[in-house]
């Protein structure tokens, strides 16, 4: 162990988060957890202590809101003491019926989980530049790889949020900087509780998790997760439009 | 997210089997993500009927489902609250499976003071049930090791119990089957180890009276545990291999690693046949791991059916049923002898046979299966009317010589027999929680 590191995780009561701060906390990593809930925060923290981490901190923050937020930015690295990987996790997955009935939910799920994560995206990558090395990680989805009737309001800010990170993994390409775009499938999280389950194409938030620590290793600035999304949107994405909108997906 | 704050979500679910595939049915499901979730979860599952807590679905009968009615999934509360590193006392949310408990505490020099024969059971399911391992003799069952327990009851809410406070409830609650209160958290004292590594010595032996004079020689092991080929006879009736086993007093603390291949289909129903069974067991019993001494890691010591995940599937669709049973050390040797008898002249084909001797350590718990004595675990393909006569006979082998049968395990033991093994059955069912109920506590005190 000896080389631990410092990790800021920004949305840490998902459940992809947690699972993946539980890797962390025991390689004995310093992690620092952002969320709107401070009693979860405190029940996760307590937990990943037990698993082994060299410390948890908290900090509630509604991390959908940027003001500020260079500034809280600054301060969760300081309270860390500098950082070495980030992961973005937060989102709302939203109801696609009320973002056209409603235009303020449309536009409050696009600053969650488009515009605010590239804030947050962006202040991170300043300071790995700086520092000359880390790894950004934010949760992105198979969701953005192609409109569909069904929730294009979340798949479209998700879409931003892969371009941005596309960008971003091109702008550090060749340096010591690692970006990773994940693109989760369907993920049995109690973001999905509502949703019926079952069958091969579910897989379980500590499977996402692990995929993850793969593709950081590895270097990968792009992976589904299980592998087997990627040939089913490279499916998707390349189905003529008649066949397509004949599809009630 | 928007989930999570919308209340708990209940699903239909049709497809709940228990871990022997035989019982299954559709049922009412919450799966509460949080601590502060439990209650509300629980009340929701119920509905207007009741609920029962379930971990990791290892019960292999109708012990773990409430048919019809609600069920609390509690694999979503997986966290530990506290563990000191320095005393090894972990407090941990009862739907934290043993699993994990091994990864965080290996590393830190500390072991499950108890453990059953895998480890994919979670710490609630492990209370419930009272389990007991390969230490019976040296250690007792784990409800000896619980120091305390937060239990959900619907009509009292959060009660904190232990052998000093709430001593009744936390007797009731130790092997009683889920019933006295949904546990929300557990705290238990771990054992020190020196290293993740076993020494083991395995042998073989050709017949029950060695197994006996193995069992006797080998009481200064803290593990010991021996498998027999049930389909062998006449002379070679009871051979099988004896294991032993201590932690091993120096090396390195070594988690164990996860995977494994799975079972990716059910098998066919013929896959398991006396022949099929008969050649792995000449085989098992013939390999040189059945004479081998030395060290190896705790996983495959302890739980060698992990390393194959979804073993279960191998049964066929028609699933299997496990027994197991204890008869007391005055009638042992004979009893053991009959029951071992009676298998291999049925000509059913018991793959997984495990004969240990138990010790005289007392449990806390009101209802807890082991006692002093010998028992018999064996497990058969589910082929109707034949493996139940089977299981008949064994039953009444048990009962003659006065001992019982383990609820966790084939959900079909029968009632009379059941309140037989258990007479503190209703004094369980005064302190039963009246929102919590299962298939099996319907069955065997309702004479459904």
């Amino acid at each position: 162990m000896g080389d631990t590191k410092r990790i800021l995780v920004l949305g840490a009561s998902s459940a992809i988060a947690e699972r993946w701060a539980r890797l962390r906390a025991a390689q004995g990593d310093r992690l620092l957890l952002v969320g709107r809930d401070p009693a979860k925060l405190e029940v996760i923290a307590a937990d990943l202590k037990a698993r082994g981490a060299g410390d948890v901190l908290t900090a509630e923050s509604d991390l959908a809101d940027t003001e500020g937020a260079a500034e809280r930015f600054a301060a969760h690295v300081e309270r860390l003491g500098g950082l070495d990987v980030v992961l973005v996790a937060y989102g709302v997955l939203g109801d696609q019926g009320t973002a056209q009935q409603d235009v303020g939910r449309l536009e409050h799920g696009l600053r969650a989980n488009f515009l605010s994560a590239a804030v947050w995206c962006e202040l991170a990558a300043d300071v790995f530049e700086k520092a000359g090395g880390g790894a950004l990680v934010a949760i992105s989805s198979v969701a953005g790889d192609r409109g569909r009737g069904s929730n294009y309001a979340y798949g479209a800010a998700k879409a931003g949020l892969s371009v941005f990170l596309e960008g971003l993994a091109h702008r550090f390409a060749g340096t010591p900087v690692t970006v990773v775009s994940v693109k989760p499938g369907f993920v049995d999280t109690p973001m999905t509780a509502h949703v019926p389950k079952g069958g091969p194409l579910w897989a379980t938030p500590d499977r996402v998790a692990a995929d993850i620590e793969k593709a950081i290793a590895r270097r990968r600035p792009v992976i589904y997760t299980p592998w087997f999304w990627w040939l089913i949107m490279l499916i998707i994405r390349n189905l003529p439009r008649p066949i397509f909108n004949r599809l009630k997906i | 997210m928007t989930g999570r704050n919308a209340g708990p979500a209940v699903r239909e679910d049709d497809g709940v089997l228990a871990w022997g595939r035989v019982h299954r049915g559709r049922h009412r499901v919450a799966a509460p993500a949080w601590p502060g979730d439990l209650a509300a979860a629980a009340r929701a599952s119920a509905g207007d009927t009741s609920t029962l807590a379930r971990g990791f679905g290892r019960s292999y009968g109708d012990s773990g489902l409430n048919l019809g009615a609600g069920l609390l999934d509690m694999t979503g509360l997986d966290r530990a609250i506290a563990f000191d590193r320095a005393t090894g006392v972990l407090r941990a949310d009862a739907g934290l499976s043993l699993d994990a408990v091994l990864r965080l505490a290996v590393p830190a020099g500390w072991f499950l003071p108890v453990t059953p024969g895998t480890k994919f059971v979670s710490l609630g399911g492990a209370v419930a049930n009272d389990v007991h391992g390969k230490n019976h003799h040296a250690a007792g069952c784990i409800g000896r090791h619980v120091r305390r327990m937060g239990l959900w009851r619907s009509d009292r809410g959060l009660v904190e119990c232990g052998p000093d406070s709430e001593s009744e409830l936390f007797a009731a609650t130790i092997g009683g089957l889920g019933l006295t209160g949904v546990m929300a958290w557990v705290e238990l004292a771990l054992i020190p180890v020196a290293s993740s590594a076993m020494a083991v010595e395995n042998e073989r032996f050709e017949g029950l009276d060695d197994f006996f004079r193995l069992s006797d020689e080998g009481s200064d092991w803290p593990y010991t545990v021996a498998w027999v080929d049930t389909l062998a006879s006449g002379a070679r009736l009871g051979r099988g291999v004896f294991s032993r086993g201590r932690h091993a007093a120096a090396g390195p603390l070594m988690p164990h690693r996860p995977g494994g291949p799975a079972v990716p289909v059910t098998a066919p129903g013929f896959l398991l046949n006396r022949w099929t069974v008969g050649a792995f067991n000449r085989l098992y019993y013939a390999r040189p791991g059945s004479a081998f001494r030395g060290e190896q890691p705790y996983d495959p010591f302890f739980y060698p059916l992990d390393r194959l995940r979804g073993w279960n599937r191998l049964y066929g669709p028609r699933g299997f049923y496990q027994w197991q049973g204890v008869v007391p050390p005055a009638a042992a040797r004979e009893a053991t002898r009959t029951l071992l008898e009676r298998v291999a002249r049925s000509g059913e084909a018991s793959f997984l046979a495990v004969l240990k001797n138990f010790g005289g350590l007392e449990s806390p718990g009101l209802l807890s299966f082991p006692a002093a004595g010998t028992t018999l675990a064996l497990d058969f393909p589910n082929r109707g009317a034949r493996t139940l006569a089977l299981l008949g006979d064994l039953d009444r082998v048990v009962a003659e010589a006065g001992g019982r049968l383990y609820p966790a395990k084939d959900g079909r033991l029968p009632a009379a027999e059941f309140r037989r093994g258990y007479p503190a059955w209703r004094d369980l069912e005064k302190l039963r929680d009246p929102m919590l109920m299962s298939s099996f506590w319907r069955r065997v005190t309702q004479g459904e």
